[in-house]
This record gives C-alpha cells, sequence and structure tokens, in this order.
C-alpha cells in the first residue's frame, strides 16, 4: 500500500490536551513538518511560553525549554546567542503571552533582530485561564473579564501585532495566515518554512501571525469558529506579507 | 601576573571571566553599572557575549535561556532590579538551571539610594520569589575575597544545577583595592547532558521546565530541590572567625560592614575586651551550627548590620536563647562608622573591666 499521510518526525506520539476544534494541533504539525523538513529536528531548541500552548515540550520532537510567562522571546535570545550558528530557535506564543506581558520582550527582540522565528498564535482570547480578554480580543467580543463586549473606552483597542512589529527596522520577516480553512493552512506551512529559512540563512527575526481557534472559550461549534475567523477576525486582522527584507539581510 | 588595583565590580567582572564565564546579559542600574559596562568592552576580547538587556526581567531570562543551553552565564543588579529578576530566579531554581546572579545592594526600600546597604538579606537568603526555593549565597568582603567566591559561585551553581546569588554592596562595588589575579586555570567543566542545545548526537529530546501539572509530580520535584539544599547546607557553609578562641563576647557581621566591625573589636581587644568576630561568608546556607556551638560559651552576641536587623533573625534561630543578643544597625545607605560600631561593642562589655 502507498502511504499518503503519515505523522511528522517532529512531533512526539503523545494525546493531544487541546480542545475539539482547537487549530493548535493544526499549527503544532505545521511546524513539526518544517524542522523536519529542513532535517532541523537535531539541531532545534523550541521555547514553549505560558498559557494553552505550555506543554508545547510534550509534542514537538527537539530539545525543548519552558519559559515564564512573555518571557520566550528573551529566553530564545539567551539560548540561540550561546550556540552554534546552525542552531535553530523558536519560540511559540499566544496572544496573552506576546502580545500582553511579554509586549517588552518580543519588541526588542525584534529591535535586535535576534535570528529566532517566532510563532504567535492569535485567537483572540486567553485560553488556558478560561476565556479572558486578550490584547487582541476584538471590539464587541464578549469574554470572561468584558462580559458586556469590549469597548474602545473601557479597554482599548485590539493590537495588530504583525504591522506593529514590521514597522521596527531590526524584523526581517513578518507575515499573518490562517487555518481557518486547508488552503489558507497550507499557505500558513508556507510561511513558516519561510520564516524558518530566514533564520537558516541568518538573516534575523521573523515571525509568523497565526489566526487560530478556541471553541470552548468562543462559546462556538468548531465549524462556527472556523467561520468567526474567516468572517470576524480576518477583517480587523488582514492576512498577507508586512514586512519582507531577505533580501537586503542578505550576508549581514 | 601580580597585583592590579581595581575597583570592585570590574573585579567581579574579571574573576567571571577566570571562572570560565563568557556570557552576560546585563542592564544598567546604580552601583553596579561599572560590571556591566567592563563586561561589554571585555567580553568581545575572550570570544564571549555581552548583551544589554531591555529590562532586568529579559536579563534574567536571557540568562536562564542560555543557561538551559548549557554555558556559563551571569548577570548582575542592584536592590531594585535584583527585585525584577525574582521571577526569573525562582524559575532557575524550579527548572534546575545553574546560572550565578549578582547583588550589589543599595539603600531601600522602593527607589530608596544609591549608596550601600545590606537590606536585601531576607529577600536573597529565604528563597525571594515564589515557591520553597533557596539559593546559595556569597558575600565577600574584600576585593581579593570577591575572586575566590566568584569562582566558587559558579562551581556551585554547576554542582548543584541551581542559581547562586554573590551579594555586595555599593561600598564593595565601588571602592578600588589590589588584587591578585591568578590567571585563567584551564578547568574541565562538569559536562551538561541535560542542556537544550539541539539534540544531534545526544539522543532523545529533553524538556526543561519547573511545570508539573501533576501535585505528586510537583512534590517529588520539591523533595529533590529539599535533598539538594541539604547537601549545600552540609557542603558550602562558609565562614570566617577572628579572635574566636577567647572570645567572651562575640560579634557577627558579614560583607562590608564586617571590615569596619573588624577594626572596632581590634580597638575593644586593645582595651583588654575579650571579643571576638564572625563572618558568614555563605549567608545561605548560615553557618547556624558554628554560632550555636560559640553560644553555649560566651556571655553575649552583637549583630552588625547596614539594615534594619535582617541577619540578626538568623542569629537568634541558631543562639536559641543560649546567650542575649544585640544588634547595631544603619539603614538608608548610612555605613556605620568604626567608632559607632566600638561604642556597641562597649554597651555590650559593660560590667566587664578593660
Amino acid at each position: 500500500m502507498k502511504t499518503v499521510f503519515k505523522r511528522t518526525a517532529g512531533l512526539k506520539d503523545n494525546d493531544t490536551h487541546y480542545c475539539p476544534g482547537c487549530t493548535h494541533g493544526i499549527i503544532h504539525r505545521l511546524v513539526a513538518e518544517t524542522l523536519e523538513e529542513l532535517g532541523a529536528l537535531e539541531r532545534t531548541v523550541g521555547v514553549a511560553s505560558v498559557g494553552c500552548s505550555v506543554l508545547a515540550y510534550d509534542y514537538f520532537n527537539c530539545d525543548m525549554t519552558q519559559a515564564a510567562h512573555g518571557r520566550a522571546p528573551a529566553v530564545a535570545t539567551g539560548i540561540k546567542r550561546v550556540l552554534p550558528d546552525d542552531r535553530l530557535v523558536f519560540t511559540y506564543q499566544g496572544d496573552g503571552d506576546l502580545a500582553s506581558i511579554g509586549m517588552g520582550e518580543i519588541v526588542h527582540s525584534a529591535a535586535r533582530s535576534e535570528n529566532i522565528t517566532v510563532i504567535f498564535v492569535n485567537n483572540a482570547i486567553y485560553g488556558m485561564t478560561g476565556g479572558q480578554m486578550a490584547p487582541t480580543s476584538l471590539i464587541g467580543q464578549k469574554t470572561a473579564t468584558s462580559p458586556g463586549g469590549r469597548t474602545p473606552r473601557a479597554q482599548g483597542l485590539p493590537i495588530r501585532v504583525s504591522e506593529m512589529l514590521a514597522t521596527l527596522d531590526g524584523s526581517t520577516y513578518i507575515e499573518r495566515v490562517s487555518t481557518h480553512n486547508v488552503p489558507h493552512i497550507i499557505k500558513a506551512k508556507k510561511a513558516i518554512r519561510k520564516a524558518f529559512e530566514t533564520q537558516e540563512k541568518q538573516q534575523g527575526f521573523s515571525l509568523i501571525e497565526v489566526l487560530s481557534t478556541c471553541p470552548t472559550n468562543w462559546g462556538l461549534t468548531p465549524e462556527e469558529s472556523l467561520d468567526w475567523v474567516r468572517d470576524e477576525m480576518i477583517p480587523y486582522y488582514p492576512l498577507g506579507i508586512y514586512k519582507d527584507i531577505r533580501k537586503e539581510r542578505e550576508g549581514v | 601576573m601580580g597585583k592590579v588595583l581595581m575597583k570592585g565590580n570590574e573585579v567581579i567582572g574579571e574573576a567571571a571571566i577566570h571562572a570560565g564565564c563568557i556570557y552576560f546579559f546585563g542592564y544598567p542600574i546604580t552601583p553596579q553599572s561599572e560590571l556591566v559596562a567592563y563586561m561589554a568592552k571585555r567580553l568581545p576580547e575572550v570570544n564571549g557575549l555581552f548583551l544589554q538587556a531591555e529590562s532586568e526581567v529579559a536579563a534574567i531570562n536571557m540568562v536562564y535561556g542560555a543557561a538551559s543551553a548549557g554555558v556559563r552565564v551571569m548577570t548582575s543588579s542592584s536592590s531594585p532590579g535584583f527585585s525584577l529578576k525574582q521571577e526569573g530566579i525562582s524559575y532557575l531554581a524550579g527548572a534546575e538551571l545553574p546560572a550565578v546572579i549578582v547583588n550589589i545592594g543599595r539603600g531601600g526600600p522602593g527607589l530608596g539610594n544609591i549608596q550601600p546597604a545590606q537590606s536585601d538579606y531576607f529577600q536573597v537568603t529565604k528563597g525571594g520569589g515564589h515557591g520553597d526555593y533557596y539559593t546559595p549565597v556569597l558575600a565577600p568582603s574584600t576585593l581579593q575575597e570577591i575572586i575566590e567566591l566568584t569562582s566558587e559561585a559558579f562551581r556551585i551553581a554547576d554542582d548543584y544545577r541551581t542559581p547562586v546569588i554573590l551579594l555586595g554592596d555599593g561600598m564593595l562595588g565601588q571602592m578600588m583595592e589590589p588584587v591578585e589575579f591568578r590567571g585563567i586555570e584551564e578547568k574541565e567543566f562538569k559536562e551538561k547532558d541535560w542542556a537544550t542545545s539541539g539534540t544531534e548526537g545526544d539522543g532523545p529530546p529533553r524538556v526543561i521546565t519547573s511545570l508539573d501539572l501533576s501535585d505528586i509530580k510537583l512534590e517529588e520535584r520539591n523533595n529533590r530541590l529539599q535533598e539538594k539544599y541539604s547537601m549545600i547546607k552540609k557542603q558550602e557553609i562558609k565562614v570566617d572567625s577572628l579572635y574566636t578562641e577567647d572570645a567572651e563576647y562575640i560579634v557577627i557581621a558579614y560583607g562590608t560592614v564586617a571590615r569596619m566591625v573588624q577594626s572596632a573589636i581590634e580597638k575593644a581587644r586593645e582595651e583588654g575586651m575579650k571579643i571576638g568576630l564572625i563572618r558568614p561568608v555563605t549567608l545561605w546556607p548560615f553557618p547556624s551550627e558554628v554560632i550555636s556551638r560559640i553560644s553555649e560559651d560566651i556571655k553575649g552576641i552583637l549583630a552588625v548590620e547596614m539594615s534594619a536587623g535582617q541577619m540578626v533573625e538568623d542569629v537568634r534561630l541558631a543562639v536559641e536563647g543560649k546567650t542575649p543578643v544585640s544588634f547595631y544597625g544603619r539603614t538608608g545607605g548610612v555605613i556605620p562608622s568604626v567608632e559607632e560600631i566600638y561604642e556597641a561593642i562597649m554597651k555590650l562589655g559593660k560590667g566587664v573591666t578593660a
């Protein structure tokens, strides 16, 4: 029988703890497949963050370090700077981790053009702690800490991380992708690969923002959640490449 | 190599390099800034790395990353900045990562000032961050001793896989003294097969974390940490003593203030008072047994600190009421003079013929 699909060597054979309909599992697979394809699993160190992906080290089949809430880019900086250049270092962070408590670390890592790859999973809510408002929660979005719906006056406006980091001269490659259907998952994979290749070529800071779902805390079915990404999130968080100066960084 | 005249903060930097640490993540704060500047200049010369982080929080987490990758690594700060590192130190302790963190203490609380103080004793010796943990704390009182203890700090960190604190104060950091480096030893460091540096040729992937969602597993981790702390208590206590053989009274002091205390004690002895000095070199583990033993044979103890009285609590715990314990301290960055310490000693010795 011809094998048409198999588990990537980049993932361990563990049961998932993610909720049904959550796209973390897909994003894990895309990262893991990329590392496998690049032949990089044995020379990669991943940094897990705090949030739903806190247990990422149970899944990724490479060396993993767990960071304090928001500090993954600083931890990744420490790892990357002391290891040989052929080592790949990535962080896997949610929106609460990266865009709220860890905003300082991500901005400065981008500004320094740390040669790391950041996988930024944006599902517009704090998942692990039970559905509180995130910096990326949309206007009108009801969460445990914005029960009446987020309003600009009371809670401020959502942060567009990719657009913001793209303004920094240090960032090299930034793209926002989505996982709400198969064509977009395929695009997301390509973007993730480009990001790791940016690091392989020593071209500096790369970040892929992946729009993701949280059926449990959004109070939607898995299918409705995919529609919510398409209909509500993408209009506020348009997909596309926000920064690509890889050519300029060649040989730097 | 001969003696060179150096500033305390710079001595720490050079001593770290001599101990095989060529990675430093720092952030400026007075009165430790010379250390950061020294490393910025010196580390590239030894093919090392200096990185100025965006905050103390980022710096300690860069240290966490570098330590997890298996290298000797250091960061430094002063009291308010050290407070910011506490989260990271708790994580280092929980994930069992070796690193050396320098605290050149200054007056507090809050922003306080930039004068020397010893008011971070509680913070550094009682864990300081969240969770059940301790960090070994080494407190040099001379610049030459900084060299020895910096090297010891890295050894202890690696031997026990633990963060270690080197505690000084603004005076020790800023003063100049002649010191002698005995050359960079060719050291064989312990192999760190646990480090997450890419598995290539090392077998299955490794994980560094302080997270155990299972209560039983987290208790196991805590038990392992506590066993480690018991070992450190057994093997790593360092204490210096002076004139204790015939002493009827003992002064206990550490770090900078122990220097003033020594002068005051010598003055008191010239006048016939039988008084000695015990200087804890490790503040954690604290030399409780030495103090407990001596307290059975003496008439009283005076603890002197540049704080409102922090170490004195550990002294009292060690003494267990066997002899009276009194305290003299100055706060806010005031360095007590030899004369005022001498007067405190004389009060202690009231009724003793000179």
